[in-house]
């Protein structure tokens, strides 16, 4: 008798166990998203604003002109790179902090080395690389030290890495207000100005500087990274549980170092930019908050390399927009940090809806537990 | 330097201790009592900056400094509250919860501190407790908050309840084992949502510290940290509210060491020192990770000891 190989099921929806979760992942973000300007749709109404004028204060000021556009990009360049700096780590279980200290420190960096090189004449096309390798080795070492000292001494990543932010900022600020200190510069201490000639410029045809096209290449090559490869493989089993990848005799401990050594060299490479391309030297304008800024940028794209991408530019355009919304409403620049902070808070709790709306469950069984 | 310069360095570093080491307590007592419950609140850093808005508002627009300080409690209650009920809800981690939060009340206070950056609100204010010794110095440094003391009694009285009193053994019993607590019969959402909402309470009070008496005004810089340096506090304390107090003044010793030598004309390497506490919460937090008799105090429950 031979056996009876049955045709699988008729399901109503033929959506894989994946495709559903992907899903999943867009639908509930988007949902929180929805709360959350609903939310502050409220707290504007309470305080007498108009929630329509202020939305679409943010269509114009963040996607409304060529001008807003380019501006927006402009700012996203360095959430990209901040909000990858957090999602690689988060994908090894790390919940690491610590970017706006990386992206500080690397800034510095790069204003620091350029010094010499500038006044000693050495050309653009040396000392731009040189400036963004030691911003990244500079981002690297800073983030891998809390990776290490996580692993080997089991320290608390979230909280050394925020230390490490603040003892960063300053380091900066010692070397900027002392030894490296611009005569010139008054009012704000900075260094010394690297000069237009020794500038990022920008990409053909808009205002964007490059720091946009090279988070969107990191972007791409991270995601490659953690989803196409045997690091990444290895990387992804260690977060989700380290005993396992240990028994399986995974370098944990190189793993763990590895992918906070790049997420800092991303911090550190978006403060390259903002110092060879934005301010074209290292001064407090560098604490901008970019680095915090990219953790929610982080959770909304669940810690998804190329969703990195699509949700810096709506944080992008929060924030071009966030002037206007000051001259406009007559509202404190701290609104934008309201409406993040509602969206953070908002977007946490949305997690708790993961593997409970039924309609967006694969109909198979022991796929999810 | 000479042997005076070092004794205005030190009365100055000791006065700077408990001035800076307030807010520290306080915070870390809040923290400590969350902790103890089994959850991390890491999002103090908000209670703290909120609730230093909120007082110094509070302050200036009804004259008294002491009902800035309970408004400020409020906000940071209403602000552990929320935490504590989000961190409830299933699959939700409570450090991303805390992260939210740092976020949160620091964008709330920016965003209704506004107006408050320029008027002069009426402070607290010190005892003197250093009039008798005839020397400035002394005197100077010590003007202390009854706030300070507040703290000491406070920090004695958890200690005592911790072990004496019923709520206490229930807050410990749950931090440390939720399923016995839940075959005890207790709530542990409701033990852990009260106990986030007054360690809340007691991080907003640390915050209206800070803008009614030292520093002494409301600005956005005002805090930079110590509601995060209070967690790596508690572990360093051990989660013990006595050793908490003495935890802050060290952290506090640590902070005013760049303002004294500023005292006597020393401004060499200020922000060098600016960055003292940060350096020094990091080492303790190397020295105590790995120690046993952390691993063996620690609350069971606490995700961040795991």
């Amino acid at each position: 008798m031979t056996a009876v190989v049955s045709p699988p099921a008729a399901r109503p929806i033929s959506l894989g166990p994946r495709t559903m979760r992907a899903l999943e992942a867009l639908v509930i973000p988007l949902g929180a998203l929805i709360a959350s300007a609903l939310l502050f749709s409220v707290f504007l109404i309470l305080l007498g604003k108009s929630p329509a004028t202020f939305f679409s204060l943010i269509w114009t000021g963040g996607f409304g002109s060529s001008f807003s556009i380019q501006n927006t990009l402009q700012r996203s360049a360095p959430l990209i790179l901040t909000g990858l700096a957090f999602a690689i780590p988060a994908r090894i279980g790390l919940t690491l902090i610590g970017a706006e200290g990386a992206l500080v420190l690397g800034g510095f960096t790069a204003a620091a080395v350029a010094i010499p090189l500038v006044t000693g004449g050495i050309a653009p096309v040396v000392t731009l690389p040189l400036m963004a390798l030691s911003a990244m080795a500079v981002g690297a070492v800073w983030i891998g030290l809390a990776g290490w000292l996580r692993h080997y001494r089991g320290v608390n990543e979230t909280i050394s890495s925020l230390l490490l932010s603040y003892i960063a900022v300053a380091i900066m600020n010692f070397f900027v207000e002392g030894l490296l200190r611009d005569p010139a510069s008054a009012n704000k201490p900075s260094t010394m100005p690297i000069g237009d000639a020794y500038r990022v410029g920008s990409m053909p045809g808009t205002s964007v500087h490059w720091g946009l096209a090279a988070g969107l290449v990191l972007a791409v090559a991270l995601w490659i990274l953690m989803t196409r490869t045997t690091f990444g493989f290895a990387a992804r089993m260690t977060g989700g549980n380290v005993r396992a990848a240990k028994a399986q005799g995974l370098p944990v401990g190189f793993l763990v170092v590895a992918c906070c050594a790049i997420a800092g060299a991303c911090a550190g490479l978006a403060g390259f930019y903002e110092v060879a391309a934005v301010h074209g030297q290292a001064n407090a304008s560098l604490v901008a908050g970019y680095g915090f800024t990219g953790i929610l940028v982080a959770f909304l794209a669940r810690q998804n390399p190329l969703a990195v991408v699509p949700v810096a530019i709506m944080f992008g355009a929060l924030a071009a927009s966030g002037g206007l919304i000051q001259r406009r409403m007559g509202m404190p620049d701290a609104t934008v940090l309201v409406l993040q902070g509602i969206i953070f808070v908002v977007l946490l709790v949305s997690e708790t809806f993961y593997g409970r709306i039924p309609f967006l469950q694969a109909r198979t069984t022991g796929d999810r537990t | 330097m000479t042997g005076a310069d070092l004794f205005i360095v030190l009365i100055a570093m000791v006065g700077g201790a408990i001035r800076v080491s307030t807010p520290f307590m306080f915070v870390a007592l809040g923290e400590c009592l969350t902790e103890k419950s089994g959850r991390i609140n890491l999002g103090h850093e908000g209670n703290l900056v909120l609730g230093a808005m909120v007082a110094y508002a509070g302050s200036y627009t009804t004259g008294s400094p002491w009902l800035g300080v309970l408004m400020a409690g409020c906000a940071g209650l209403v602000l552990g509250a929320l935490h504590g009920w989000i961190c409830k809800l299933p699959k939700v981690n409570d450090i991303a919860v805390g992260i939210a939060f740092m976020s949160f009340g620091t964008g709330l206070a920016f965003f209704f501190g506004k107006p408050y950056i320029q008027p002069s609100a009426p402070r607290l204010e010190a005892i003197p407790l250093g009039d008798w010794t005839g020397n400035s110095s002394i005197a100077q440094a010590l003007q202390v908050n009854p706030l300070f003391f507040v703290g000491i009694a406070l920090s004695v009285f958890l200690w005592w309840a911790f072990r004496n009193m019923r709520w206490g053994l229930i807050l410990r019993m749950t931090g440390d084992s939720a399923a016995s607590a839940k075959a005890m019969g207790v709530s542990v959402d409701m033990v852990r949502l009260l106990a986030t909402a007054a360690g809340g309470f007691l991080a907003g009070v640390g915050g209206a510290f800070l803008s009614l008496y030292y520093p002494g005004s409301w600005n956005e810089g005002l805090s930079s940290g110590q509601g995060l340096m209070a967690v790596a506090l508690v572990i360093f304390a051990r989660w013990d509210p006595v050793r908490c107090v003495f935890a802050a003044l060290l952290f506090g010793a640590a902070g005013a060491i760049g303002p004294s030598l500023q005292s006597i004309g020393i401004s060499q390497g200020y922000y060098f020192f600016n960055a003292a506490p940060y350096i020094l919460t990091l080492f303790i937090m190397i020295a105590s990770a790995r120690s046993k008799s952390a691993a063996r105090e620690a609350p069971g429950e606490l995700s961040i000891v795991k």
